[in-house]
């Protein structure tokens, strides 16, 4: 009954409009299976929320201009792209820019902190080996042998 | 009132050429705290270092020449230090020359450069690319400072207290600083000067400007002289971590006086 009352549906969105309806189910398929994965992810704590937004979002939106023509349409009209195909490309690919760059500022301050983090070690473990030596000068020079 | 010297060698893979340097050092700043930042070698130099009594502050890995000066910074402000000297490991900076460092640096300049350009004797071979790189940011750092640079790149420097506060700040390079933080410490408000310091060819190992990294360079120093003067201080600044610092640092001048 559901899939009776669907089909219209679906077949109305496989033909309405200048993607192939292959094009249009893969493009669906992978935009689908993108979200999910990303969503699982999540779920599992292998990927921290903040960098799951932009992934969410490319799915989604992806998501929505494989299955609304009109949409894609809009899309095209504002970048002068002719073939449809090739704007849902340029739109997964924006968005991937975009997450490259996000990456790249994340790595900065990644940098940033680790730097100050091994900078920290060092004068710590120095000012620990002083002190050390002050109060046991044989047990420090072993120590000193064990470093890597 | 002022606290010890400090003469700053960041080090990596120097086993073999530093223990020379830290010699003359002995000889020619003997009051002085020596330190050196081992940036993650593995040949042994933190243990050369150790065996001729230097302070040694060791990366568990290599961070980059600037990262390591930085660190030096950084303990030398623990320490309360009121001068730094700080030259490099393999042997180019001829340690006989600290003292006329320190002598500008007593004369009221807040960074000191020394120069290898200002007596013809004291003046290695160089390649005439580096050296008309060199020109041309030595151009550049006077024209913006007003202060006659002749070289801006000189790792051969003397920090007083003023030019420590600012250099720890993480604006500082993690590689080279040079033309850039010259002008930057400038419009801070620090006094800049020169002296004549002697150099010698590198007593072997490899030069740090090479091929590529020297293409970078070029590129990074441009850039940030170009980004000088619409740049905003880094939103990472340690916050807490710094602050954490100063308490520490007032506490070692506390148990001091």
């Amino acid at each position: 009954m559901m899939l009776a009352a669907l089909t219209p549906i679906v077949e109305g969105a496989l033909t309405d409009d200048g993607l192939q309806p292959r094009q249009k189910v893969a493009a669906i398929v992978f935009s689908v299976a993108l979200l999910v994965v990303v969503v699982e992810l999540v779920r599992r704590r292998k990927l921290r929320e903040e960098y799951s937004v932009l992934w969410i979002v490319t799915a989604i939106g992806l998501l929505l201009l494989a299955w609304q023509y009109r949409l894609l349409t809009v899309f095209q009209q504002l970048f002068g792209i002719v073939e449809p195909q090739f704007a849902l490309f340029f739109g997964a690919l924006l968005f991937l820019v975009l997450i490259a760059l996000q990456f790249s500022v994340r790595l900065s301050k990644l940098t940033y902190r680790n730097k100050f983090l091994t900078q920290r070690v060092a004068l710590l473990h120095q000012e620990i080996e002083e002190l050390r030596s002050r109060v046991d000068p044989d047990a420090a020079s072993d120590a000193r042998e064990e470093e890597p | 009132m002022s606290g010890p010297t400090v003469i700053l060698i960041p080090a990596c893979n120097e086993a073999e050429r530093i223990g020379p340097v830290l010699d003359g050092i002995r000889r020619h700043a003997p009051g002085a705290t020596v330190v050196v930042v081992d940036d993650g070698s593995r040949d042994g130099t933190a243990w050369v270092a150790r065996e001729r009594g230097a302070v040694v502050l060791s990366h568990p890995f290599n961070l980059g020449y600037g990262a390591a000066l930085q660190t030096g910074y950084h303990y030398a402000r623990r320490r309360g230090a009121s001068r730094l000297v700080q030259l490099d490991a393999d042997g180019q900076h001829d340690p006989a020359s600290i003292p006329d460092l320190l002598a500008a640096l007593d004369a009221g300049a807040d960074l000191v450069l020394g120069s290898r350009f200002l007596r013809p004797e004291d003046t290695p071979r160089t390649s005439v690319l580096r050296r008309s790189a060199s020109r041309m940011f030595a151009w550049i750092v006077t024209w913006w400072t007003h202060v006659e640079v002749t070289d801006p790149t000189s790792g051969f420097q003397a920090l007083g207290e003023r030019a420590l506060e600012l250099l720890v700040l993480d604006m500082f390079p993690d590689d080279y600083p040079d033309a850039d933080m010259l002008i930057t410490a400038s419009r801070a408000g620090l006094r800049l000067d020169e002296v004549p310091a002697r150099m010698h060819e590198r007593l072997g190992g490899v030069s740090m400007h090479r091929g590529s990294r020297a293409a970078y360079y070029m590129f990074k120093m441009l850039l940030n002289l170009a980004l000088l003067p619409v740049r905003r201080p880094s939103p990472f600044r340690g916050g807490r971590a710094v602050a954490a610092q100063r308490a520490t640092q007032q506490e070692h001048t506390v148990r001091a006086g």
